[in-house]
């Protein structure tokens, strides 16, 4: 019998399967994100005046918010969850490149964010009563462009800070200052079409979130070696 | 404390520019003495933001492929000296804002690219301080600087949607300088001060490294 060694997708899958099966049984982060993303849904609403400022102005900021904070509770345990049994030592020995093991937690993180978002966008779109069906599928391509570029260089964060002796801390510290570009023009986008305006208005906005994704994609693949722990 | 040749240059220079600043150079016509802030402002964003940062990205990108301890030195202290550099940048551009402009701070693309430079800048240092391993501490480092530098870029683009209000480089641009030429003078020189204040403080701050590294290999 012929062994192959499987391809990086293949690789990568079979990890991203594996981290979604360790989440999916016990449910404990991703269960915390989804109830810290209504928990703020909530706050922000009493945070704000309703009388001054109308909720469909809201409703942008709160949802990107939400996105930002709760994918940061589920970057942590990517790689947090290896750490206390080094687990990554056998992934490490295993036969795939260490790309794959990269593509593999980054699919597993935007599994992940998506299921928060497909909870909190129509959270948000019904407490805050803003009828996003008119726009639905171009919103929802911005928000996965979006998540693509925040997981990759999320996932290379998770990777670098488990090593580390601030872990949680650090990640949002060192990741913010990296969402910002991914967050500016997806909330911008998300303004526009609230407000009714026409999809070809925030083409501009989409580029910058698509060459955000390729650019980083690549370099934090290459990267992602380099922030393992020899 | 024993100064080194190119530290007693450094301060000679940055002593007369400022001098010639405070004392020989006009006020400006339309803001005053508010005006004066651009010789201390402008070449500190110089040093910080290009220089240093710059610096930062060569460095990190030659230690991952070379893995010389040299370099790592190199980079941590030139995003050490570009720290101090751009908390500069960032304390004089609001003090110079709020008599001309009406305000502090505004959101405009420059500043908002300054301020994310510098929280990239200190997660660069706290994570250095996080790690006690010499050899990883290098490499995340390194990660972070090649990575900083490839969103300067993007955050530009993004906050170009903003209106801008901060003026456009009167010295760092195609077309010849718009500047009476005491002002030039003054301006030019403070460029040059900080650039060597640079270059003295960042080989003050190697050498430490140097020793320090050589304690700690000591130590253990």
């Amino acid at each position: 019998m012929v062994h192959r060694t499987p391809g990086v997708l293949a690789s990568a899958l079979a990890i991203t399967r594996k981290d979604l099966l360790i989440e999916f049984r016990s449910r404990s982060v991703i269960l915390s994100a989804v109830a810290f993303a209504v928990l703020a849904i909530t706050i922000f609403f009493f945070a704000w005046d309703p009388t001054a400022v109308a909720s469909v102005d809201l409703a942008p900021g709160v949802l990107w918010v939400i996105f930002t904070f709760s994918g940061l509770l589920g970057l942590h345990r990517s790689f947090g969850v290896e750490q206390p049994t080094r687990a990554i030592d056998a992934l490490l020995a295993a036969p795939v490149g260490r790309e794959a093991i990269y593509l593999g937690k980054l699919l597993a993180n935007l599994g992940f964010v998506i299921v928060v978002q497909a909870i909190s966008l129509p959270a948000v779109a019904l407490l805050y009563n803003v009828p996003i069906g008119g726009y639905v599928l171009p919103l929802i391509g911005i928000v996965l462009l979006a998540s693509v570029g925040l997981v990759a260089v999320g996932t290379l964060f998770s990777s670098m800070v488990v090593s580390t002796r601030l872990a949680e801390l650090l990640l949002p510290l060192l990741a913010l200052p990296f969402f910002v570009p991914v967050i500016l023009p997806a909330a911008q986008a998300t303004a526009r079409l609230m407000n009714g305006r026409p999809v070809a208005e925030v083409s501009g906005y989409v580029s910058i979130l698509g060459a955000f994704d390729v650019v980083f994609l690549v370099v934090c693949t290459l990267l992602y070696p380099y922030t393992l722990d020899q | 404390m024993k100064f080194s040749k190119l530290g007693i240059i450094a301060i000679l220079a940055v002593v007369g520019t400022y001098v010639r600043a405070i004392f020989f150079t006009p006020f400006d016509a339309l803001q005053g003495p508010a005006q004066k802030i651009l010789y201390v402002h402008a070449p500190s964003a110089w040093v910080g933001l290009y220089l240093a940062f710059g610096l930062v990205f060569i460095t990190s990108i030659l230690y991952l492929w070379l893995k010389d301890p040299k370099l790592d030195r190199v980079a941590s202290s030139s995003a050490e000296v570009g720290f101090v550099f751009t908390s500069v940048v960032l304390v004089t551009g609001p003090l110079w804002a709020k008599p001309v402009w009406g305000a502090y701070w505004t959101w405009d693309a420059r500043l908002t690219l300054t301020l994310f430079l510098w929280f990239i800048y200190a997660g660069y240092l706290i994570l250095r301080g996080a790690i006690d391993d010499f050899e990883m501490r290098a490499r995340f480092s390194a990660v972070i600087g090649i990575l900083g530098a490839l969103l300067v870029p993007f955050i530009h683009l993004s906050v170009y949607f903003f209106r801008t209000m901060h003026p456009m480089p009167v010295l760092l641009k195609p077309s010849a300088p718009s500047m009476p030429r005491e002002m030039l003078i003054t301006l030019v020189s403070s460029f040059l001060a900080l650039t060597l204040l640079f270059a003295w403080l960042l080989r003050e701050r190697y050498l430490l490294a140097v020793d320090r590294d050589a304690a700690t290999e000591a130590g253990s």
